[in-house]
């Protein structure tokens, strides 16, 4: 049952390229509903669809598809679900710097509310990636949690989001919300470079990133095929907690003239 | 008249600041006794075990410089929102970052001084002995009084008007802090139990680093936290 596909002839090595074929035709819908207003009743629908229909196929290949890694055996396969869970984690983070930076140079909602969505999203992925590493080291290392620079600077990044998310609470001018929050997603994005390199720079018990040069092309394709079903679940989370934010602010704003004239603001017309 | 220059107005922010701590003394003296409290406090946590008690005691002597922080940085800013004075001061005319300047060199001098305070009261506490030089230990000190000022002044003027406020500046600052404590603690653990392994170099690098990065974004982004528009 489980070698059922291994051997890669002619009739099945196109798998191989299915994560890429999904990941282009992920982000080509991303952008199609970035640019396109009309297509934003829907494209999330098809995301949603695209992901659900990845998880099943992702318990199918991670599970039972792919052979046991060498050294690890079964216990290897938690790395389908953290890795890419933990790297949209830093992709929501880097979207919420991006929009501070913006925010700060132009004030608008859409990157405020675009980064309010991004960080609790970040937040989110970080905290269950996170959870998930700690059941990995348990048989791995012998324990959940060991204080090294890697995990430590994840779990920095956890506290200083959440901070930045309960900042947003606890402020109910959004002039004011919007500004200090921007100043505090700047400030919060120095870990990001540190967790990321914290592997290389310092001396850690967590494994460096791995590339496809030394992992096997089968493991590599489940990752990929994991991380672009993340992705998707990523833009379709991210989108409703932007649509959520700015319904609250334009419940807030009395006077909306920092909304988009156009149709990125549904709440605002009603 | 002539725009005062970055350099006078922060001059005269820190000399107005270090007045009305004169006149009162009253920050100083919770501080001091805040600490104070905090050192005994870990020594009571922990038990009469002098071994454990030293080697421990650079991270009891920041933790207790952390704590009283926060209330000395919520007390500078709140001095500035009371009755608007803070935009009393930006009419003066003086400019925004040089107003950071000030408040920041000013908080680092108070923390300064509350630690130049507690370190006999420490070294008596916990029986330490000083291994690397005095001078090199206040570098220390005050390097580590610097890197809790510099992101702590930013977050404590966006806290002091937010509400619970008192909750709010810890929560945003301390996990900011986490690599300069760090560095400070290691810092000052090396110089009070002797250099042996050679890594001072590299703690004070941290630090300076960390000093570096969050002074120069202080000085970028506080103009955008104060500003009202």
């Amino acid at each position: 049952m489980r070698h059922w596909l291994l051997t890669l002839d002619g009739t099945t090595r196109f798998l191989l390229w299915s994560p890429l074929l999904l990941l282009v035709s992920v982000l080509a819908l991303t952008g199609l509903h970035i640019f396109v207003a009309q297509a934003r009743t829907w494209v999330w629908k098809v995301l949603l669809g695209i992901a659900v229909v990845m998880i099943a196929g992702q318990a199918v290949l991670g599970l039972y598809w792919v052979p046991p890694e060498h050294y690890m055996g079964d216990v290897y396969r938690i790395i389908y679900m953290h890795v890419p869970q933990v790297w949209m984690s830093l992709i929501g983070m880097t979207i919420n710097f991006g929009c501070c930076v913006l925010f700060l140079f132009r004030k608008s909602w859409v990157t405020d509310s675009l980064a309010e969505a991004s960080a609790s999203v970040g937040v989110y992925f970080g905290a269950v990636g996170i959870t998930l590493g700690a059941v990995w080291a348990k048989p791995t290392w012998g324990a959940y949690w060991t204080w090294d620079p890697r995990l430590t600077t994840a779990a920095i990044m956890l506290v200083i989001y959440t901070g930045y998310l309960a900042l947003r609470r606890f402020v109910e001018d959004p002039d004011k919300r919007a500004t200090w929050s921007a100043v505090l997603g700047i400030v919060a994005y120095v870990d990001i470079p540190v967790l990321w390199f914290s592997v290389k720079w310092w001396r850690s018990i967590h494994q460096e990133q791995s590339s496809p040069k030394t992992v096997d092309s089968l493991m590599t394709m489940v990752l990929r095929w994991s991380a672009t079903m993340f992705l998707s679940l990523f833009v379709v989370f991210v989108y409703h907690r932007y649509l959520a934010a700015q319904a609250a602010r334009a419940r807030e704003v009395a006077a909306p003239e920092l909304l988009p004239p156009s149709s990125s603001a549904p709440a605002v017309s009603s | 008249m002539q725009r005062p220059t970055l350099f006078s107005v922060l001059v005269t922010v820190i000399r107005k600041d270090l007045l009305i701590e004169w006149r009162t003394r009253a920050r100083i003296n919770a501080l001091v006794f805040f600490a104070i409290a905090t050192l005994l406090i870990f020594s009571f946590a922990l038990g009469p075990d002098t071994v454990l008690l030293r080697k421990n005691a650079p991270g009891y002597l920041w933790l207790g410089i952390l704590f009283a922080s926060v209330l000395s940085l919520s007390e500078s800013m709140r001095i500035e929102i009371e009755n608007s004075a803070l935009d009393g001061v930006r009419l003066a005319p003086a400019s925004a970052r040089a107003i950071y300047l000030g408040k920041a060199i000013g908080n680092t001098l108070m923390l300064w001084l509350l630690t130049l305070v507690i370190l006999p009261i420490a070294i008596a506490l916990f029986d330490l002995s000083v291994r690397e030089g005095f001078a090199r230990l206040l570098g220390i000190l005050f390097l580590g009084c610097a890197a809790i000022s510099a992101p702590g002044t930013l977050y404590a003027a966006i806290a002091a008007n937010a509400r619970a406020r008192d909750v709010l500046l810890p929560l945003l600052l301390f996990p900011v802090l986490i690599p300069g404590l760090l560095a400070s603690v290691k810092a000052t653990g090396v110089i009070l139990e002797g250099d042996v392994m050679h890594q001072l170099g590299s703690w004070v690098g941290l630090l300076s680093a960390f000093n570096v990065l969050y002074w120069s974004l202080g000085f970028a982004l506080f103009p955008r936290v104060i500003e009202d528009d």
